[in-house]
């Protein structure tokens, strides 16, 4: 190789130093449009850079107000939780109320059921949903016709694609009186249950709909992950007298690990949100003992009792438990096997 | 003997593998085939259960009764509308975006990142985004329907991913020739991306083709809703979902019929163009995972 190559790990070298010894990297851009210059290094400060960078700036300006109208002002809008709300007023509310809407969901028997429902629907979604597509991916590892597994793979995805409505119409169809699975209860002599309207069904229900149209999805970074296992380490494997299962324990599952810990921080993060729209298509007033959940309860309290207050602290409460779960999870995972999202 | 026992065992799994994975692809396959029948099945068929794996009673009835309601076709205009405009839109700003996040000598980078991915951490909620567009006085406006989601963050990262690992080189060349930042980015730098580009347009189309959410809640006028407000009307109307009373009478088993074909029309677009794309949507994952 010539000096090129070398000059510029330098650059990064000395970039890196920087970065250690007086915060920011400053001049570590060997790659720069502009490089070809060499203008004087100036001070790097917001000024030249804005002289400098300008067009680019510019060209994040659209952006940066979508996140601010849309994402930010929202984020702030959640101050409602502690302010009375008139329809039509200020976004931000019209005067302080204190904890009053805090107290409210705290002593609300109905929150405290739909916050339990909320944990079981979760905890069994993630138990399903995390394992199934670790084990699918390591069967579909061991198709050995490229087409086949090529095959299987696609009709796997599939159902990721669909929008969340035709999967409710599609569980409506298959739980119908008239449906498949009551004609094969009466097949055996059973009565037909009218599943939707069974609480005792939801959780089932809920959980195998999400198997089925999660987890071929979730199959393709842990194919990715395997293709990246060095053929070398099953065949030290073998030598050391490993049969298949033995390899799959020490090679296979250590190579996918990383994969499955950043997918799981991503579950845990959103376990407090879980599926709001599916269950807002699935469940009727009979089937709110199990299938109410903490995002359902705030839309209905919002919307068909129009206390936007109450509803966006208890909003506020879900999205902080969220924000908690996430964190934790990354730090856990960053101590534990070194693997963090950010 | 060791290799023979081994290769004996691995058949047997191989062919227990066989098994359920066939038993994977029926599970996933079968609720497709099951309302397909129904759909060209006559009702009393379906009304008594016996409509499985093929129509009973061949019909086209169902499909009549459905696309004769000029309000479906209304609906389903609008969910190409809204996909094509809420498309463009997010293309555009994801696209900049990205560009701008992608250059590493950039003052204030780590912020403009920190903006974007903050909101996947943190958001804020369904009321004050609610009362937010409310405000905007967008309801019962496209712009309820195109504007709140037009940038998914992971999308965001996937491209800016992808515009780092360009070559440079080309960059550093047109900008000695005098191209400027955008005319690098509009002649160099797009031209580049077209994989990356394909699998962006294809992510929104989808997302916005099936989110119906969006629309359920800011649109208030029939004649707006896109065609997944309207399956999902239907859906909600024949289980009772909206008025509290277990509806299992003659009227919910004639809609459990026009379900079916309401959801084959609507999934029809994604079927038929699935197995062309599903390439790029599988390598966009595979982009987003390499920082995601």
């Amino acid at each position: 190789m010539t000096t090129e190559p070398a000059s510029r790990s330098e650059a990064m070298k000395t970039g890196a130093m920087s970065t250690t010894l007086d915060g920011p990297p400053r001049d570590a851009r060997p790659a720069r449009p502009d490089a070809g210059r060499r203008r004087r290094a100036k001070p790097d400060t917001w000024w030249h850079a804005l002289r400098r960078d300008w067009r680019l700036y510019s060209l994040a300006i659209l952006p940066l107000l979508f996140f601010l109208i849309f994402r930010y002002v929202p984020m702030i809008g959640n101050v409602i939780a502690f302010r009375r709300y008139e329809p039509g007023g200020s976004i931000f509310g019209e005067s302080w109320a204190g904890l009053r809407y805090v107290r409210m969901f705290l002593s609300d028997p109905t929150f405290w059921n739909v916050f339990t429902n909320t944990l079981i629907l979760g905890a069994l979604t993630l138990l399903f949903t995390f394992p199934l597509p670790i084990a699918l991916a390591l069967l579909l590892n061991e198709v050995r016709n490229q087409r086949i597994k090529r095959f299987l793979q696609s009709v796997s995805y599939l159902p990721h694609f669909l929008s969340m409505v035709i999967v409710a119409g599609i569980v409506m169809q298959m739980t119908a009186i008239d449906g498949p699975i009551n004609q094969m209860l009466k097949a055996v002599g059973e009565d037909p249950v009218p599943f939707m309207q069974k609480p005792e069904w939801f959780r089932t229900i809920f959980v195998s709909s999400e198997v089925w149209q999660t987890v071929g999805w979730g199959t393709i970074l842990y194919l990715a992950a395997l293709t990246t296992i060095d053929e070398q380490l099953y065949d030290a494997a073998r030598i050391d007298g490993a049969n298949r299962w033995r390899q799959i324990w020490h090679v296979t599952l250590p190579g996918i690990r990383p994969t499955a810990v950043t997918l799981l921080i991503l579950n845990v993060g959103t376990f407090m949100a879980v599926g709001f729209e599916k269950v807002l298509l699935l469940y009727n007033p009979l089937t709110y003992p199990t299938a109410d959940v903490i995002s359902t309860y705030l839309y209905r309290m919002g919307f068909e009792s129009s206390n936007l207050s109450y509803a966006a602290a208890i909003g506020l409460f879900e999205a902080l438990i969220g924000v908690v779960l996430i964190v934790s999870a990354n730090l856990i995972s960053r101590r534990t096997v070194g693997t963090s999202i950010w | 003997m060791v290799t023979m026992a081994r290769s004996r065992g691995y058949r047997v799994f191989q062919g227990i593998n066989a098994v359920i994975l066939t038993g994977v692809v029926i599970v996933t396959l079968y609720p497709f085939v099951n309302i397909i029948a129904r759909s060209f099945s006559e009702e009393r068929y379906i009304v008594t259960g016996q409509v499985n794996l093929l129509p009973r009673g061949f019909s086209l009835r169902t499909y009549e009764v459905v696309t004769a309601d000029p309000m479906f076709w209304t609906n389903y205009r609008n969910t190409v509308v809204y996909t094509v405009v809420a498309t463009a839109i997010a293309m555009v700003l994801t696209t900049c975006y990205a560009y701008v996040l992608s250059k590493k000598h950039l003052k204030g980078r780590t912020f403009l990142i920190w903006v974007a991915v903050f909101t996947m951490i943190f958001s804020g909620g369904l009321i004050p985004n609610y009362v937010l567009v409310n405000s905007l006085g967008m309801t019962n406006t496209i712009w309820a329907v195109v504007l709140p989601n037009a940038i998914s963050v992971f999308n965001l990262l996937v491209m800016k991913t992808f515009f780092e690992n360009l070559p440079q080189e080309l960059e550093e060349a047109a900008a000695i020739d005098g191209l400027s930042t955008y005319g690098i980015l509009w002649r160099v730098v797009l031209p580049l991306s077209k994989a990356v580009i394909a699998t962006m347009l294809l992510f929104y189309a989808v997302s916005f083709w099936n989110s119906w959410f969006t629309a359920f809640l800011y649109l208030n006028e029939q004649e707006l809703f896109p065609v997944t407000v309207y399956l999902r009307n239907i859906i909600a109307g024949a289980t009772g979902a909206e008025n509290a009373g277990a509806v299992i009478g003659e009227a919910s088993q004639v809609a459990s019929n026009i379900q079916s074909v309401t959801i084959l029309l609507t999934v029809l677009p994604i079927l038929a163009v699935y197995p062309f794309v599903q390439r790029y949507f599988v390598s966009g994952v595979m982009l987003g995972a390499v920082k995601g």
